[in-house]
This record gives C-alpha cells, sequence and structure tokens, in this order.
C-alpha cells in the first residue's frame, strides 16, 4: 500500500494492526454493511497519519473493496493521506489529521450518546506523542467531569515519534498516574497481545462513572524485524523491493 | 434625514441571548457550550432556562470547538460561544480540521467584538476574527448591525444553515434600530438608504455610523448608499457590482482591521467585475488600547466622521478619472 503510495507512516500503522484487528473483528458493535447504522459503536481516530492501518481494516472487514486500498494517497481516491469523511470512504467516522482534537471530538459524540440515552460506546484511538498537545487535556478534564463512562479512549504506547524517544523530545512519564488524576480508569496492556487486548477492553465496558484509557504498550514496525522499534521507520516509506521483502517477513 | 429611529441603545450580544434561547425552545436538538464567562456572551438566558442543555466545559476553548463537532456529528445543533478573540483565534485549528473539513452545523459567536468592548484593552478587542474565519472553506461569516439584527441572524445561523457559521457581535449598548420585519436573509445585503455618488458598504455596529455619514454628505449634496453587509460570506456580490456600476466609488465601514475584513471582501469582488475607486475605514493595522468606546472609535477611524472622510477622497479620485476619459 505505501510502497505504492510513495509516502505515509508504515511503523506507527504496523503496531497497531492488532488493535485494530481486535477493535474490528471483536469488540465493535458495528455493521459494515450499514456503515451509517445509529446503533454502532464509534471510532474517532485521532492520529490520521495511521490511516493505512484504519483502511486495511475496514476493508478486510467488508466496508469497501480490498482492492481499492491500492489507491492510497492517490487524485480521486476516497483513501485520502489522512482520513477525511468527504471523500465518500465508509466507515470513517471524522476527517482527523491535526494531533490532539480526537479526543474532544469524542467528548462530544460520547455526550451526546448520555443525552439521548443511548448504549453504544465512543472509541478514540491515540499515539503518545500526540498526549504532549494541550488541547488532550483539557478534553481529558472534561470527559471524567462528565462522567463519560461510554468512552474508551486508547493510546498507542510505542515510546517513539518523528525527532525520537518521547521520553528525550518531551517526557510524558508517569503517564498513567496523569491520567488517573485526571479522574480516568486506567487500564494497561501489551498492545500486540490480543488476549491481553481482549481482557483490557472487556474491563473498559464494566466502567461505571468514569472514562476509561487503555495505555497499549506496542512495537512500532511491529512484525518486521529489521524496523521493529526504530522511530525513523515512523513515517518513511519502503521502496518496492523493502515491501516484498517485508511483507515475506509478516507472513 | 436618517429615516431609522433608534428605539434605545442596546448590545449586539443581547440580540444574540434572545436569538439562541428563542431557538432552543422551538429545538431539543439546540445544545449550547459554555467557557465560562456565560453571561458576557451572550448564553445566560439558554443556560438558565435550558440547564439540561447547557454544557459547561471551562476555561478550554479548543476543547469547546471539539466536542461542538462531536455533539453535531451526533446530530445536535451546538453554540458555542466565547470572545472573538478566543472564538476565532485561539481554536482555529480545531474550527478548521474538526468542524470545517468535516463540514458540520456548529455555530460559533465572537463576543466582545471590535474596539468598543472599550476599557479592557487590546487583549480582548477583537479585530482580526472576520478574516481568519472567512478564509475558512465552508464557514458563512455573519456581523449584524443591531441587537434587533442580531436576534434574527442568531436564529437564522442556528436554523437555517447546515454547515459552520461564525457570528459575531458587542457588548457595548449600540443604536438598536432595525426593524424585525425587514427581510434577512444569510448572503443577501440590506439597502438602507438609496444614493448614486457614492456607496457605503458597513457592516455591524459601522452601519449606524454609516448612516450618520450619509446625512452628513448630504448637506454637501452628496447622496450616499448606504448598504448593511450582515454577511461577510457568502458575500452579497451582485449587491457589489450594482453599487460600483450605479454610484462609481466605495468606501467600506468595519470595526476590524482593514486587512483581510469586509474592505478586503469587497475589494475582491470589485476589482474582478467592476473595478471603482474604494477607500477602507476600519483598523489601519494597529492594535487597540484602553479607553472609553467612544473615544476609541473616534482616534481609530471607525466614526460617521472617518465615512465621511473617506467618502470625499473616493468621490475626488472618481471625479480625476472622469476628467482622464
Ligand atoms: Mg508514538
Amino acid at each position: 500500500m505505501l510502497a505504492g503510495a510513495g509516502s505515509g507512516h508504515l511503523g506507527g500503522s504496523l503496531g497497531l494492526a492488532d488493535i485494530f484487528t481486535t477493535l474490528y473483528f471483536s469488540v465493535l458493535n458495528h455493521d459494515p454493511v450499514q456503515p451509517s447504522w445509529s446503533g454502532r459503536d464509534r471510532v474517532v481516530l485521532s492520529i490520521g497519519h495511521v490511516a493505512p492501518v484504519l483502511y486495511a481494516t475496514l476493508a478486510h472487514a467488508g466496508y469497501f473493496p480490498l482492492n481499492e486500498l491500492k489507491t492510497l494517497r492517490k487524485l480521486g481516491s476516497r483513501l485520502q493521506g489522512h482520513p477525511g469523511r468527504d471523500h465518500g470512504l465508509p466507515g470513517i467516522e471524522l476527517s482527523a489529521g491535526s494531533l490532539g482534537q480526537g479526543l474532544s471530538v469524542a467528548v462530544g459524540m460520547a455526550i451526546a450518546a448520555k443525552m439521548d440515552r443511548k448504549n453504544h460506546r465512543i472509541y478514540s484511538i491515540h499515539g503518545d506523542g500526540e498526549l504532549q498537545e494541550g488541547s488532550v487535556w483539557e478534553a481529558a478534564m472534561s470527559a471524567s467531569h462528565y462522567k463519560l463512562d461510554n468512552f474508551v479512549a486508547i493510546v498507542d504506547r510505542n515510546g517513539l515519534q518523528i525527532d525520537g524517544k518521547t521520553e528525550d523530545v518531551m517526557k510524558l512519564e508517569p503517564l498513567a498516574e496523569k491520567w488517573r488524576s485526571f479522574g480516568w480508569q486506567v487500564l494497561n496492556c501489551d498492545g500486540n497481545d490480543i488476549d491481553q487486548l481482549l481482557d483490557v477492553f472487556a474491563k473498559a465496558q464494566i466502567s461505571q462513572n468514569a472514562p476509561s484509557v487503555i495505555i497499549a504498550k506496542t512495537l512500532m514496525g511491529k512484525g518486521i524485524r529489521s524496523i521493529e522499534g526504530d522511530y525513523h521507520w515512523h513515517g518513511k516509506v519502503p521502496t518496492t523491493e523493502q515491501a516484498l521483502e517485508f511483507l515475506e517477513q509478516l507472513r | 434625514m436618517n429615516p431609522y429611529k433608534n428605539r434605545g441603545d442596546k448590545p449586539t450580544k443581547t440580540g444574540f441571548a434572545e436569538g439562541l434561547l428563542e431557538a432552543g425552545l422551538r429545538n431539543p436538538q439546540v445544545v449550547c457550550l459554555g467557557a465560562d464567562i456565560t453571561t458576557s456572551v451572550g448564553c445566560n438566558l439558554f443556560a438558565e432556562t435550558l440547564p439540561h442543555r447547557f454544557i459547561s466545559l471551562g476555561i478550554a476553548e479548543q476543547n469547546c470547538v471539539g466536542v461542538a463537532a462531536g455533539l453535531a456529528l451526533e446530530g445536535k445543533t451546538p453554540v458555542f460561544s466565547t470572545y472573538g478573540v478566543f472564538a476565532a483565534l485561539r481554536t482555529t485549528d480545531q474550527i478548521r480540521i474538526s468542524v470545517c473539513y468535516n463540514n458540520l452545523h456548529v455555530v460559533i459567536g465572537g463576543a466582545h467584538a471590535g474596539v468598543s468592548v472599550g476599557p479592557d484593552g487590546a487583549t480582548h478587542q477583537a479585530l482580526e476574527d472576520i478574516a481568519v474565519m472567512r478564509v475558512l472553506p465552508g464557514m458563512t461569516v455573519l456581523s449584524p448591525c443591531d441587537a434587533m439584527q442580531t436576534r434574527v441572524a442568531t436564529l437564522a445561523a442556528i436554523e437555517q444553515c447546515n454547515g459552520p457559521v461564525y457570528i459575531r457581535f458587542g457588548r457595548e449598548a449600540m443604536p438598536d434600530f432595525t426593524s424585525d420585519i425587514m427581510d434577512f436573509t444569510i448572503g443577501k445585503s440590506q439597502i438602507l438608504r438609496a444614493g448614486n455618488d457614492l456607496t457605503i458598504i458597513a457592516t455591524g455596529h459601522m452601519v449606524w455610523e454609516a448612516l450618520q455619514a450619509a446625512e452628513i454628505l448630504e448637506t454637501s449634496g452628496i447622496g450616499a448608499r448606504v448598504i448593511n453587509m450582515h454577511t461577510i460570506k457568502p458575500i452579497d456580490r451582485d449587491a457589489i457590482i450594482l453599487a460600483a456600476g450605479e454610484t462609481g466609488a466605495i468606501v467600506t465601514a468595519e470595526e476590524h482591521q482593514i486587512i483581510g475584513g469586509l474592505g478586503s471582501a469587497v475589494a475582491e469582488v470589485v476589482v474582478q467585475h467592476h473595478p471603482v475607486p474604494m477607500a477602507f475605514a476600519g483598523m489601519q493595522d494597529h492594535f487597540g488600547e484602553s479607553g472609553e468606546p467612544r473615544q476609541l472609535m473616534e482616534k481609530y477611524g471607525m466614526t460617521a466622521r472617518a465615512i465621511v472622510e473617506a467618502g470625499l477622497t473616493v468621490i475626488k479620485f472618481k471625479m480625476q478619472i472622469a476628467k482622464c476619459n
């Protein structure tokens, strides 16, 4: 996909594959045939730059044909570099790409669900570097203020961002304590272990009076030994030869 | 003679508060978001009357805009109001991506517009909000001229629009003179006074000043047409082109920077369709300062007198051009 597009973010997408698979194939209440069914659980992808993993998951779940994945980032494609609703791709809840905004939007969706006494859940997906944006913490404060127990935020804790390790660029730890002090239920897990993910999603669903955050430790570039944990691959694209070699490893 | 009577000074903010409450009472999907300064930005009536639909979010404007986007995605009609300096400028990125790029019907109120906020000084005088809001794709920008029209415009923003809307209003009590039976259509300006020697296109508080200016010009035998451009975007191109053709000279008047505001929006139409001499009354690339509203409007050239001077300048240009032809 990315080799064909010539640009994009490989490492982050690979690290999130297990989380997306767990969400779309086990956790979510959704219907790919009726993408705007009002009872569906909502997924807000705050980190628009990992759009490839969202697109690949949606296609495999049946939202649109797999061969459309080849159009990623091409002129006229429904698969924009960062998700864009107005391009008409089914399953996209929010056009996003400017970091730090998705948590607020998800809070608004969760408040609306509470007001209308609806039972669906809101899931939002964030990067760890993204948590350096101040608006994230404005949103975090409001989610616990309104006791949004229908809301689950997932943080992709790969420890990396474009300039290097998050702890070198701008320290995030102690991260769990930060969320806890903002009034959230914190659930830690290995984000590349599906059993652990299923377990924390189940715990999040029975939270009462507080939103939940899943801090999922992931390995950037998961599944491709030569790039695992290497921040240089955050926004890098493989050559065609590399792509073939990487795909071989993933199998 | 000025055919419009001032029923008594009233802040345009009050019109916003009344319109918001009216819309809220009519439609249960209307919700209001508060960023702490509820009363001073016209959300108090709604918050007191419909508290279950008032969402307090504290001093966190960026979050307010994002939450509004989420509510709009779920079918609510969110209205978020705060001082224009924060509503339009602190949250520009959230408005651009979460609201405009998602094409959501979120109504953003920009209070304390212009220098007429007075003693608070430059930090709280919104003078760049029109420029920044009108550049965003899909955004509608409203700048009604008095309390009555702000009420009507607020209702229109909430009930008639489908996409994002920014509506600006002021704090100081100003003449309230339009009638609620006057037709108000978003994107359609109002000719408040006929005239064929020049056209004054004004917005917000400056519309009343423009009417005064037209009277002064009349004593010198100059007939000034006065247009109330209550919608900055989409701008009423037809009225501008017609005014350029029929009067041959245009003055714009706004309580805003002349860079990027109403004057620029009008000039964009004029230079493309019917070039005529123009002059701009408004803030000339300065910050404001503390002072009484009237003192500030005088010091920074946002009064009837400033409009008259600009009018005499464009008339002179117009005559020079006529001589050359
Ligand atoms: Mg990261």
